[in-house]
C-alpha cells in the first residue's frame, strides 16, 4: 500500500492567520482552565488577539482567526457540536458583526476598548438569544442578563485596555511620550 | 501603568453607555414587576383581594383586634395593627409584585401580586 499524500497549497497569508489563530487558540486552552463562577462567564482572552488583528489587518483576518479560534477550541475541549460550541460560534458571529460597525467609528476617538466593550455586550447579547430560542425558553433566564452585561463590561475593557496597550507598545514605541 | 492613556475620548463614552445600560438592566429585570392586585390574608385564609386601582381603606379583623389596610396610588400599606411591635407597620408601603407585610400576632397579612407571576426557585 503506498501512503498517499493530500497536499493543500497554502499561501503565506493562510500561514500568517494559522499563527494567528494559534495565539488566540493558547489563550482561550488557558482561560479554560481558570475556574468561572457561573457558566458563561469568562474574559474570553482570545479576543485580544482578535481586535489587535482587526486594528492590523483588518476584519476580515479578524473574522478568520476568530472562526478558526472557535472550531480548533472545541475540538481541542472536546465540544465540537455540542451546545457550547454553537453557543462560542454565536457569540464570536454576533461579535464580528460589532467589530464590522464599530470600526469605521472615527479612529481618532474610538479604540479598541471600544471595540472590545461592543463586541463583548455583542458577544452576550447573541448567547442569551440562542440560549432561550434553543436550550432554556424560560423568561427566567432575564434574571441573569444584569449579571452578564456587567461581566461583559468588565472583560470587555480588561480585553480592550490589554490590547490597546500591547498596539502601543509595539506600534509606537519612539512617539510614546509625546501624548 | 499608563492604562487611562489608552482609553480616548469616543471609548469613555462608550464605557459610560456601557455602564448606564448595565445599571438599567439591573434595575428593570430586578425590580421584580408591576403589582396589580393586593391579596390580604387573615388567619391564613385569603381574606380579599382588591386591586391597586382605586383608594380604599379595608378593616381585617385578627385574633387580637382590627388591622387596617390602607391602598393608596397603586401601592398598599398596612395603615394600623394591634400588634405589640408594629413591625408590619413599619414597613411603609408596598410598591413591587412580591412584596408582603405580614402582622403575625394579628394574623394578617396583605402581599402585592403582578400580572407576570414571580418565582423564589426556577425549574426547567
Amino acid at each position: 500500500m503506498t501512503a498517499s499524500i493530500i497536499k493543500l497549497d497554502t499561501s503565506a497569508e493562510d500561514h500568517h492567520l494559522a499563527r494567528l489563530a494559534a495565539v488566540a487558540l493558547g489563550l482561550s486552552v488557558l482561560e479554560a482552565a481558570i475556574p468561572s463562577p457561573l457558566p458563561g462567564v469568562k474574559p474570553g482572552l482570545a479576543n485580544i488577539i482578535v481586535l489587535i488583528v482587526l486594528a492590523r489587518y483588518g476584519w476580515r483576518t479578524a473574522a478568520w482567526v476568530s472562526l478558526l479560534r472557535v472550531v480548533a477550541g472545541s475540538l481541542l475541549m472536546g465540544s465540537f457540536l455540542a451546545p457550547g460550541f454553537f453557543l462560542s460560534l454565536v457569540g464570536a458571529l454576533c461579535s464580528l458583526a460589532a467589530l464590522a460597525a464599530s470600526m469605521h467609528l472615527p479612529r481618532r476617538w474610538f479604540g479598541a476598548v471600544t471595540h472590545s466593550v461592543l463586541a463583548a455586550f455583542a458577544h452576550i447579547a447573541g448567547q442569551m438569544l440562542i440560549v432561550y430560542l434553543w436550550l432554556i425558553p424560560h423568561s427566567g433566564i432575564a434574571y441573569l442578563l444584569p449579571i452578564f452585561a456587567a461581566a461583559a463590561l468588565v472583560f470587555g475593557t480588561v480585553n480592550g485596555l490589554i490590547a490597546a496597550r500591547f498596539m502601543d507598545n509595539t506600534n509606537e514605541q519612539p512617539s510614546e511620550r509625546t501624548a | 501603568m499608563h492604562f487611562p492613556a489608552h482609553i480616548k475620548l469616543g471609548d469613555s463614552l462608550i464605557l459610560l453607555l456601557g455602564c448606564l445600560f448595565t445599571v438599567w438592566l439591573g434595575t428593570t429585570i430586578w425590580q421584580g414587576g408591576a403589582a396589580d392586585k393586593a391579596i390580604i390574608r387573615s388567619g391564613g385564609k385569603i381574606f380579599r383581594e382588591v386591586p391597586l386601582t382605586h383608594d380604599i381603606e379595608i378593616n381585617v379583623p385578627g385574633p387580637l383586634g382590627t388591622s387596617i389596610i390602607s391602598i393608596r396610588n397603586h401601592q398598599a400599606r398596612i395603615a394600623s395593627d394591634p400588634s405589640p411591635r408594629q413591625y408590619c407597620v413599619r414597613q411603609g408601603w408596598l410598591k413591587n409584585a412580591g412584596e408582603i407585610a405580614i402582622c403575625l400576632p394579628n394574623q394578617v397579612s396583605v402581599e402585592l401580586d403582578g400580572s407576570q407571576k414571580k418565582y423564589d426557585s426556577l425549574n426547567y
